[in-house]
């Protein structure tokens, strides 16, 4: 780990201007720092800042602040009565003192397992940009099967925020300079294309204030983690699901994926080819057919594109049970 | 001193009559408050308060090079920084638990991330940083770093844990021959001892005298290692490891740390501290080498097995002898008059291969006890009846007598618990919702052996006893159970015996690994008793046979002398010494037991689950039932690890072990594991040792993984032969309909 010099955020606005990597619970990014993956000259702990409550917006939506906690979040009552889907991806996630710790804002900004993103010594363009691909050719199970770019196939990690993608979810920032904006979800995140190192669409200095979530969607909820073992263990392949039958037709369907692609994945020519039909096992082949069209694996991944499609059509047949 | 030989069968001893009440009960751990409120101190945690330095090792990041320089100015010049130390003496990787060698690295690069220096600081943090300043140029050299390629070109060694080649008969003859021929071959992947504890030393020089605490597994070859590598008469160092984290067979040999703190301390004049991270523990440690089996059985049309072979392909490093010994069970485990058990070492540029949690056996068994339960299959006969009919009245190899064999107790009793009945008869049968379900048995066994091992017991005055011995703990339970035998054989109540552990300065021991240590410290312990009471019989005046020692009072006709009033105000010390004799050589000794195992496999995923897992064993006496019990709930678990998750990958391309931490190595979370039940029968072995007993640590996990894999082909009809059994093996023989409809 290199030296680095500390400052501690004691307002939202002063945050950004102190010019230094934002440091929440740490989780990931001192990880990061011992190993000098990350080796930032500054950290700027944004612990004691006042982003820990869960507000009802007007429209009938909550606000999120960045620093609550996953368990916290996890826990809150209008989360699991009204946002299922994100309670169950959150506790699908880590491990118990992990998400004690883990903050939304920093879940959202969680870095790639890749294994040798993380070994400092091995040739890896999100780390060290031109330096090469170890991955590709390498040991990559856990790697992408859509989207990725001949210069990285890693994957993003996160539960939540493949939860996060199929509620429509909006991420509040404020930039160094002071002003605010607010993204999508969904235009969030970015592909690896030539520049792996940059992950999402946050500025240097840009502060995540809050995460906004859409009034309740009705429907049935789901969140299907698939993994090596039964806890503790990042997706191969997980589904977030929320699809609502009306008089034996699919009247709505959000569907968003982890594992499978260097940001939560959302299709939604899979969502329209839902919507409307009767469910059936050739529909949701159907469905399956159009997410993975551009399926490629990498040799030790191979195995999540049946598995990708196995564990849609499995998440679709559950929550279209009894339509 | 007082010296028992195992020159024959033990008879009725003050352990069977039991007066005292406390050998085999489960009582708590000795040390166990100690633990729970951090009052036991690890390796890395003495000399607290003291002024020390602080070590970080510098790793080379090629997997197979000459080093041509090393330029430490840059990390010289960092405040803080005290010294880097580099050199020939600079062990590459922990060194192997068969003899006194050490492995200095003489300037060669032999694995990727191998320690090559250490940088010595005022704090942890400024040594970190330093270590990538240190500069190391590299002479690249050509590695190989897998074994599929190089099948055949295995070298046969004489260094390993057993014979390369155990044969008897013409194996090849009766194979070609047999009315029915089962070939097959079994892949295990390399696997990492994955203790809690991390390798870490603490040293300190006095003069010429170092001092020096490390997580060690056999003092008294560990103290031979590090005196070899810096350098110094063994006499010059005391080794400590009071308490330890565990060592799975990985602290069986020295750390690259002992040394190199050792080296720092001497080179700063003061006390360094060096822990190894995870990432350099499962770099620079040592690792269990991946196999390939080829298990060949020969049988008569109707299922009797008449040969058997097991041919075993591991890795090693360049010049390294050591090789898993996968055949080790199979030797006098499963019957056959012609018998061929092999095993060949394939050079890879890869961490050294040593021991881990139960060499030999735990690879060996997943594939062997997956083959019977193939075999059994193929005759349509149920697991169980095909090993019932598969028993060998002796040892196949020898012809010697087992000491004790209940394997067939523990299946019948095992299947009885376990409602093997319920069993489904044919493959992929039985499906609750969207989990397809299956059983699974297989044996166990685990060698058995006797090591020559000495312990001191002290008694005061006031007729408290102390036990000095330099075995260790790894967590077993050793405390305890040296507690509970010298309490039982002096009729002492528990709390009047401590016992000290883990110090080469007291009576050299068998130190613990391969299950032996029970059995080999406790027996010196035994024997130290026996001393003491024909001591207290001299005072009296009577046959030590007639004493009956009960509650800190000797017995003697109708006389009840308490204990001070013997010893009259003296202390005594007796020293005791067990060693092995000809019960090793003319019986064939090992534990025995049976695992039965219920799994669900998702229909749509190929996710496993185990639902239930019963081992039942045997092991002699059983010293303290509650952490003999633990020690197999250990060895199930590990099981449940083998059979579906661990496995450490190499990057065949550079030699890099990927996932080299304990999120992406993956071992069972209790998420993976179910209420497990462990049986342990009432059993003595007389030939074993004095206390009857046998070793227990590495039973439970031989064969468990096996029993899962079965489980998991009666559960899907999917017959995975490369472990570890993950859902992208299974994919492909899951039912083509998803979801709990299907
Ligand atoms: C062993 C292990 C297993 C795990 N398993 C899972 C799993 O199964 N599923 C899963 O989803 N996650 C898993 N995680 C990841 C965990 O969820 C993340 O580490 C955690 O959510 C990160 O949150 P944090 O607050 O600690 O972030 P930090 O480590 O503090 O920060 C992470 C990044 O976010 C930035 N950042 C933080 N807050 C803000 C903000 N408000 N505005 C702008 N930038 C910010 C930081 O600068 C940094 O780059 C695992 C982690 C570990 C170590
Ligand atoms: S996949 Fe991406 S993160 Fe992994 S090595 Fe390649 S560039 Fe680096």
């Amino acid at each position: 780990m290199r030296p680095f010099e500390y400052a501690r955020a004691s307002d939202v606005t002063e945050a950004g201007k102190l010019a230094g990597r934002f440091i929440a619970g740490g989780t990931n990014l001192l990880d990061l720092m011992k190993l000098e993956v990350e080796t930032p000259d500054k950290l700027v702990d944004i612990t004691r800042l006042p982003l820990r409550d869960i507000e009802t917006t007007d429209d009938g939506g909550l606000r999120i602040g960045a620093l609550v906690t996953n368990s916290d979040l996890a826990a809150d009552p209008r989360i699991r009565k009204d946002y299922e889907l994100l309670s169950r991806a959150l506790l699908a996630g880590a491990s118990g003192q992990l998400r004690n710790k883990a903050t939304t804002g920093g879940n959202l900004l969680q870095r790639t397992r890749c294994g040798y993103f993380y070994e400092t010594s091995q040739p890896c363009n999100k780390r060290e940009p031109g330096s090469g691909c170890a991955a590709i050719g390498g040991f990559n199970r856990i790697h992408a099967i859509l989207g990725a770019s001949k210069n990285c196939i890693a994957t993003h990690p996160s539960d939540m925020a493949v939860a996060m993608r199929a509620l429509g979810a909006v991420v509040e920032t404020q930039k160094a300079d002071g002003s605010t904006r607010e993204i999508a979800v969904d235009d969030f995140y970015r592909l690896p294309g030539d520049t792996p190192q940059i992950e999402s669409e946050l500025q240097e200095g840009e502060l995540i204030t809050a995460v906004r979530l859409p009034k309740p969607i009705a429907g049935v909820h789901r969140y299907r983690k698939v993994r090596d073992r039964a806890s503790y263990a990042f997706a191969l392949v997980s589904v977030a699901a929320i699809v609502r039958t009306d008089g034996g037709k699919i009247a709505e369907a959000r569907l968003a994926f982890g594992g499978l692609a260097h940001m939560p994945w959302r299709d939604e020519a899979v969502e329209k080819a839902l919507i409307g039909e009767a469910p059936s096992m050739a529909l949701f082949d159907k469905a399956a057919d159009i997410l993975l069209a551009e399926a490629r694996g990498q040799g030790e991944n191979d195995f999540k594109i049946p598995l990708a499609r196995r564990t849609l059509k499995a998440v679709l047949a559950d929550a279209t049970k009894g339509a | 001193m007082n010296k028992h030989v195992m020159d024959e069968a033990i008879g009725e001893t003050r352990l069977d009559r039991n007066t005292q009440g406390v050998i085999g009960k489960g009582v708590d751990r000795y040390e166990g408050k100690l633990k729970v409120s951090g009052k036991a101190p690890y390796a890395y945690e003495h000399l607290i308060g003291e002024k020390v330095a602080y070590g970080y090792v510098v790793t080379a990041p090629i997997g197979r090079a000459k080093v041509k320089s090393i330029d430490a100015m840059a990390a010289q010049s960092l405040a803080g920084v005290l010294t880097v130390v580099s050199g020939d003496e600079v062990l590459h990787s922990s060194a192997q638990p068969l003899s006194p060698a050490v492995p200095a690295m003489k300037g060669e690069i032999l694995h990727y991330n191998q320690p090559v220096a250490l940088v010595v600081a005022e704090s942890f943090e400024i040594a970190r940083q330093a270590a990538k300043l240190v500069k190391v140029e590299y002479e690249a050299k050509e590695g190989h770093y897998e074994i599929e390629s190089r099948r055949g070109t295995g070298r046969a060694t004489e260094e390993g844990p057993m014979p390369a080649d155990t044969k008897r008969g013409d194996f090849e003859k009766a194979f070609a021959a047999a009315e029915v021929q089962f070939d097959q071959t079994y892949r295990t992947p390399s696997y990492q001892a994955a203790a809690m504890e991390p390798h870490a030393s603490v040293a300190k020089w006095d003069g010429d005298q170092l001092t020096i605490w490390s997580s060690c597994q056999l003092l008294d070859l560990n103290v031979q290692q590090i005196a070899n590598g810096i350098g110094v008469d063994p006499s010059k160092v005391r080794l400590l490891s009071p308490y330890i984290g565990g060592g799975f067979g990985s602290k069986l040999g020295i750390g690259p740390d002992a040394v190199l703190a050792a080296l720092g301390a001497k080179a700063v004049g003061r006390p360094v501290k060096l822990a190894l991270t995870r990432q350099n523990v499962f770099q620079a440690t040592s690792r269990r080498g991946e196999t390939i089996q080829r298990v060949r059985i020969g049988t008569t049309k109707d299922g009797k097995i008449t040969c058997f072979g097991h041919e075993s392909e591991t890795a090693n490093a360049e010049g390294e002898g050591f090789f898993e010994p996968s055949g080790i069970s199979t030797v006098f485990l499963y019957p056959g008059e012609d018998r061929l058990v092999t095993h060949r070492v394939i050079t890879t540029d890869v961490l050294t291969a040593s021991a881990c949690r139960a060499p030999g056996e735990a690879t060996g068994m997943l594939a062997t006890e997956s083959a019977l339960d193939e075999l059994a299959e193929r005759f349509g006969m149920d697991p169980v009846a095909f090993r019932k009919m598969n028993e060998p009245e002796k040892d196949p190899q020898e012809d010697l007598p087992f000491s004790s064999r209940r394997l067939l107790d523990c299946i019948d009793e095992g299947a009885r618990r376990f409602n093997w009945a319920d069993r489904p008869s044919k493959p992929a049968a039985r499906r609750e919702g969207e989990w397809l379900i299956g059983y699974g048995m297989s044996s166990a066994s685990r060698a058995n052996s006797l090591m020559a091992s000495s312990a001191e017991i002290e008694m005061s005055p006031e007729g408290r006893a102390i036990v000095k011995t330099s075995m260790t703990d790894i967590g077993t339970g050793t405390y305890t159970i040296l507690q509970q035998i010298a309490a039982e054989m002096l009729g002492l109540p528990l709390d009047h015996v401590d016992v000290l552990l883990g110090d080469t300065s007291l009576p050299e021991s068998s130190g613990s690994g391969g299950s032996w240590g029970a059995n080999s410290a406790g027996s010196s312990v035994y024997v130290a008793a026996e001393a003491l009471i024909e001591e207290f019989a001299k005072r009296l005046g009577v046959e030590a046979e007639t004493l009956t020692l009960k509650d800190g009072h000797a017995i003697s006709g109708n006389r009840q002398i308490p204990f001070a009033e013997i010893l009259n105000g003296d202390t005594i010390k007796v020293q005791g010494k067990i060693e092995p004799g000809d019960t090793s050589s003319n019986t064939n000794q090992a534990s025995y037991g049976a695992h039965f195992a219920e799994v669900a496999v998702n229909a749509t995923t190929g996710e496993t689950r185990v639902r239930r897992l019963l081992t039942v064993g045997t092991a002699g006496r059983i010293l303290n039932m509650k952490t003999a019990t633990s020690q197999c709930y250990g060895g199930q678990i590990w099981g449940i690890g083998y059979a579906l998750e661990e496995e450490l990958v190499v990057d065949p391309r550079s030699g890099l072990i990927v996932n080299h931490d304990l999120a992406e190595y993956h071992v069972p979370v209790h998420a993976d594991v179910p209420k497990l039940d462990v049986v342990l029968l009432e059993d003595r072995d007389p030939h074993a040792s004095p206390l009857a007993g046998k070793g227990i640590g590495e039973l439970a996990i031989a064969g468990v993984g096996a029993a899962i894999n079965n489980a998991i082909y009666n559960a899907t009809g999917a017959r995975i032969r490369s472990y570890p059994i993950t859902m992208d093996k299974l994919l492909s023989h899951l039912p083509d309909e998803v979801g709990e409809a299907a």
